[in-house]
């Protein structure tokens, strides 16, 4: 296909938007149907979909598998590999996240390692899967679940009601509007200039507010510009015919570094964010 | 790239149940494991310390009881030595003793030996100066009438 693509620029634009198109299912006037879902809000993007959650349970079932023959004595060699995530996890959760909390480790080792699979599938080569679905007759098949947006930003939208719940939980309604109005200028509460409280509080407001929903904005758009910009990379090196080898390569191993540093990130964010959400002032 | 409701769903659904097993089935399981672990390997270090301790400490004992022993032995050996001298001692009173018991029984036996010999001798003696006093007197002198004289001669023999 990278062949075939390279001789002409009409060619390698159709090879790099085929690569870059969902496969989506959707209902059309009353019909379900297969990839004619352009601005169809309740399109399912099938491949993603089935990606992230392929990957979702190889993770489950992998450490399903260490948490369920665990012993304290003899550690086989994949519990030692899990057991140093978990313990990577949990000490990151511990330094970050004071209190008690069953929740967010749980939630921070889920980010990580599922993040950090459907990252990885951005080091299996561009083609291979699908040109493999292209020949069973599917036509569409994006394998890097984090290139697509709506996966990024499912995952920061849930991140993002555990902030809103958590900061209700911990701090009350009252407290939760009081973060939101209050700061970061206190409104004068006595004497002449209470006057101007009114516009303080309406600026604090659009601030904070602000400040709040780019967390899960940020959180989704760093991971999937980083995954999307890498795949598009992958997809522009493999046009580039004979002599793509040593440039897949090369962006591999660095990509090797983006993929776990992003994961990592967006754990690491998780963490924070929801640790600022359960602290009191 | 749009954005559509049916994948943010569907990840969001996904998401949900994955952490929920991975907070009920996953993680206890693994951080019990590595905490109990934990324990364990604290405990054998201080087991371990304790053992040291005690091996300290027997260490010592023994070397103050193999102190104990020695000098015990010393002391045995002395002892024995001594006793050993004493039998030697004794033995060596003891065979003079013998020795000169022996003797004396023997100069006895040679004296009494000696004096039988020198008895039956004088007897002989005294019976040859008989007869041959009697074959020089035999015409003369009468045996009986002198035989008193002879028992005397006989006698200071």
């Amino acid at each position: 296909m990278a062949g075939e693509g390279g001789n002409e620029a009409g060619g390698s634009a159709s090879y790099i938007s085929h690569h870059l198109q969902n496969l989506q299912f959707c209902n059309k006037d009353g019909e379900w149907v297969w990839n004619d879902c352009a601005g169809n809000f309740w399109a399912v993007n099938v491949d993603s979909i089935f990606w992230a959650v392929f990957l979702g349970l190889i993770f489950l079932v992998s450490f399903r598998a260490v948490a369920k023959r665990s012993s304290a004595d003899k550690p086989s060699r994949w519990q030692a590999v899990v057991e140093m995530i978990v313990e990577f996890v949990d000490v990151s959760v511990k330094e970050t996240f004071h209190g008690k909390n069953k929740l967010i480790a749980p939630l921070a080792l889920t980010i990580f390692v599922w993040v950090f699979l459907m990252n990885l599938m951005d080091l299996v080569p561009v083609d291979w899967i699908p040109l493999a679905s292209y020949m069973v007759g599917i036509e569409y098949m994006k394998v890097v679940p984090t290139t697509d947006v709506n996966i990024t930003f499912a995952m920061s939208i849930s991140v993002f009601l555990l902030i809103i719940f958590y900061s209700l939980k911990h701090k009350g309604l009252g407290g939760f509007i009081a973060e939101l109005t209050l700061h970061p200028i206190a409104p004068p509460l006595k004497g002449p200039g209470i006057i101007a409280a009114p516009f303080i509080i309406a600026f604090n407001f659009i601030l904070e507010s602000v400040a709040l929903l780019a967390k899960p904005l940020s959180l989704s758009l760093r991971l999937f510009g980083n995954m999307f910009a890498g795949e598009l990379i992958f997809i522009l090196i493999a046009l580039i015919g004979l002599f793509q080898l040593p440039l897949h390569f090369g962006w591999a191993v660095f990509h090797i570094l983006v993929i776990t540093l992003q994961a990592f990130i967006f754990m690491m964010l998780t963490i924070v964010y929801l640790s600022l959400a359960s602290e009191k002032h | 790239m749009d954005i559509n409701i049916g994948t943010l769903l569907g990840q969001t659904i996904a998401m949900i149940f994955f952490v929920w097993f991975c907070m009920k089935y996953i993680w206890p399981h693994i951080l019990n494991a590595i905490e109990e672990r934990q324990t364990k390997i604290a405990d054998g270090l201080a087991a371990a310390d304790r053992g040291q301790q005690k091996l300290e400490q027997a260490q010592a004992e023994a070397e103050d009881i193999v102190a104990e022993a020695r000098k015990q032995a010393t002391g045995i050996l002395d002892q024995a030595h001594a006793r050993a001298n004493e039998i030697v001692a004794d033995g060596k009173a003891e065979g003079v003793k013998e020795r000169e018991r022996q003797l004396a029984a023997a100069k006895a036996e040679i004296e009494q030996e000696t004096n039988r010999a020198r008895e039956e001798l004088r007897g002989q003696v005294s019976a040859i100066a008989v007869a041959s006093a009697e074959k020089i007197l035999n015409r003369e002198i009468d045996p009986a009438a002198h035989d008193d004289i002879l028992g005397k001669l006989a006698q200071e023999l």
